[in-house]
């Protein structure tokens, strides 16, 4: 007869350890795409893309396009009003990020960093603190947007400037076509490369 | 369950059923001849009531299904259908609607209840935390219920609620976009949200089933907190708790009718007429009353605590609020149950209770306005919320575990029987 009483490894310890890791790594491969699933599905991200006429847009006007299941704003904006966006000094800004997907992460949120062409400013239109729409045409403290919810204001080059909310208003990918006429929200990153986004 | 079961199968196929699955004999030992303390007043009825509603919510709920389209550009119009054209839909969907409403008067009493005679303590901890699950799901449920109709309430609810998991550093996006299934609140959203609201309610019935186990294997509190210790304290459930709480079902069903026939949407928000506009936000996103305390809560914090911002420390005080109802068994550390032998604890445990209900009306006004406003001075909603959100979480965190060691409570009566019948039991008139 064998001892039993020996510390040495059996095969039965062998198989405890094999069958509990298999069935702990299976379960952790099974779990995922029952939580994957809900991530944006594939038909989703390709919707990722709308054209915007923009040639009738006049000075001082403002439009909200639905983009991605939310308001994109795009403001033609005034002489006045571009000059007092660029006046600002950065540090008197609460997020001095661009918050610009067409650049990368690190750009300050200077106002050149926020527009391919200065009259033309084009952001998402959801507050940066939970999502409501602010209230545009030169509303609030600071000339730009007001956001009613809560209270945030957001100047001429929506960049949060007072209330509750975090961070500016990011700007979406979106490139130029048709000499100006023509805005593309969610462009692809060459595109973007190709129109002339840099840091400044 | 716990206590020695009396059961005793007559006719024959109750026999035979018996020694095979012993459903019947369960059901008799549960609700039957289930021992119950013989002082439950009132206030133990919102058990009942809370199964009552259960049992309303999944059968209309079910009807709703039927005729309800959980798509963006249908589910408006499909409920608005159901109000007018669907045969007695007017009905159902009121009765689903206001049913959520009362669900929660009755959970709300419930817990308050709890509070009060020191259920949650020794030995019933797991039937507490069993049903602070139950309160989290209802929650989850109604939630998600109030997004189907797609009105701008509907809407922009789930926006500004799923927003807030945005404040979780470094995960948070990542999260909402995966609550969402889009780059928004949109139609995947939508989906989800109907299936999960379809799903919860079963995992409640579930709950409940673990609940009154929980509650059966140590029994009922009662209102002297005092435990039951021989036969002369209590009574058997029926014929005397049946009929008690099927009074308090019917009285409390009929005021549930008032709102259903005569006052059917009261309770809702006009904006919620308006088909859900992703482009429009409404003037003041408010939640259904039910949710309003928590969300005072989560905009009295307006300021950052260290690496916290505001907005994620409103988060985390929202639902910390919940949090704090699973530790309370061990956070109160006074041996005495019911508030009623408590001098200190009882007015703590009344400024509570206002506090919440103070709570519930900041979580309704803008933070920004006046409250006992006098010739244009006052003070902004927004301080008394912190003040009360202050309150809310002293209660559980200071007063209730120093009076455990400061507070000198009142005699107790030495057996429930001597509490209902005078102070010796010999004394009580024969039955
Ligand atoms: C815990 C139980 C439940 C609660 C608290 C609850 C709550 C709600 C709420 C608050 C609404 C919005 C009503 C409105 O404002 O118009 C709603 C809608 C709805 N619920 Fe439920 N519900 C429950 C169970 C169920 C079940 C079990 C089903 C399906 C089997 C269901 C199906 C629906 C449907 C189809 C709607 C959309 C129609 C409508 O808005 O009236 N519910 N629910
Ligand atoms: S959502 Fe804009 S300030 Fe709160």
């Amino acid at each position: 007869m064998t001892d039993h009483t020996t510390e040495e490894p059996t095969r039965r310890d062998f198989i405890y350890i094999a069958a509990g890791g298999a069935a702990a790594i299976g379960g952790a491969l099974t779990i995922w795409p029952f939580i994957h699933q809900m991530n944006p599905a594939a038909d989703t991200l390709a919707l990722g893309s709308i054209r915007k006429d923009i040639s009738s847009l006049g000075v001082g006007q403002e439009i909200t396009v639905m983009f991605r299941g939310g308001p994109v704003f795009i403001r033609r904006r005034t002489e006045a009003e571009i000059a007092e966006a660029r006046a600002v000094e950065l540090d008197r800004l609460p997020d001095d990020l661009a918050r610009n997907e067409n650049l990368p992460d690190n750009a300050s949120a200077s106002d050149a960093n926020r527009v391919l062409n200065p009259e033309y400013l084009i952001v998402k239109g959801n507050c940066t603190h939970l999502g409501c729409v602010p209230v545009g045409n030169g509303a609030g403290d600071y000339d730009g947007w007001f956001c009613p919810c809560h209270g945030s204001h957001y100047d001429a080059s929506a960049r949060i400037r007072r209330g509750p909310a975090p961070e500016n208003l990011p700007v979406p990918t979106y490139i130029f076509e048709n000499d100006g006429a023509v805005v593309k929200l969610g462009a692809t990153s060459d595109e973007v490369a190709a129109a002339g986004w840099s840091v400044a | 369950m716990s206590h020695q079961s009396t059961y005793e199968p007559k006719t024959g196929i109750e026999k035979w059923l018996d020694s095979r699955l012993p459903i019947v004999r369960l059901g008799y030992d549960s609700f039957v001849d289930f021992p119950t303390p013989r002082n439950l007043n009132y206030w133990y009825t919102f058990g009942g009531i809370l199964a009552v509603f259960l049992v309303i919510q999944i059968l209309s709920g079910v009807v709703l299904a039927m005729h309800y389209v959980p798509h963006v550009d249908h589910a408006f119009d499909s409920v608005e259908r159901i109000r007018r054209d669907v045969n007695y839909g007017w009905l159902i969907q009121s009765m689903h609607a206001n049913g959520a409403s009362f669900f929660f008067v009755a959970v709300y009493l419930h817990m308050f209840r709890g509070l009060y005679y020191g259920s949650y303590k020794a030995p019933r901890e797991v039937l507490w935390i069993i049903g602070v699950v139950i309160y989290l799901l209802m929650m989850a449920a109604a939630f998600m219920g109030y997004v189907l109709p797609w009105g701008q309430m509907s809407y922009w609810g789930a926006t500004v609620i799923t927003n807030l998991v945005g404040a979780l550093p470094v995960v948070g996006e990542g999260i909402r976009e995966w609550l969402w299934g889009d780059f928004a609140v949109g139609n995947a959203t939508l989906n989800r949200f109907f299936s999960l609201h379809y799903l919860i309610p079963f995992l409640i019935a579930g709950l409940v089933i673990l609940h009154i186990w929980a509650l059966h294997v140590p029994g009922n509190n009662n209102p002297t907190g005092v435990e039951v210790k021989g036969k002369g304290d209590t009574l058997p459930f029926h014929p005397y708790y049946t009929v008690k709480d099927g009074f308090a079902i019917v009285v409390f069903l009929m005021i549930f009718a008032g709102f259903v026939f005569y006052l059917p949407s009261v309770l809702g928000h006009a904006d919620n007429s308006i088909e859900a506009n992703p482009l429009v936000t409404p003037a003041h996103i408010v939640p259904e009353w039910y949710f309003l305390p928590f969300y005072a809560i989560l905009r009295a914090v307006t300021f950052d605590i260290g690496p916290i911002s505001a907005k994620l420390g409103g988060v985390l005080a929202m639902f910390g609020a919940i949090g704090v109802l699973f530790v309370l068994p061990w956070l109160d550390r006074s041996p005495v149950k019911s508030m009623r032998y408590r001098p200190i604890a009882k007015w703590c445990f009344l400024i509570f209770v206002i506090a919440c209900l103070g709570l519930g009306w900041c979580g309704a006004e803008n933070p920004d306005n006046l409250v006992f406003e006098f010739g244009g001075i006052g003070m902004p909603f927004v301080v008394l919320s912190q003040i009360l959100t202050a309150y809310y979480f002293a209660y559980f965190l200071v007063i209730l575990p120093v009076l455990g060691f400061v507070e000198k409570p009142k005699e107790r009566p030495e057996s429930i029987e001597a509490s209902v019948l005078g102070s010796s039991p010999a004394a009580a008139p024969a039955e």
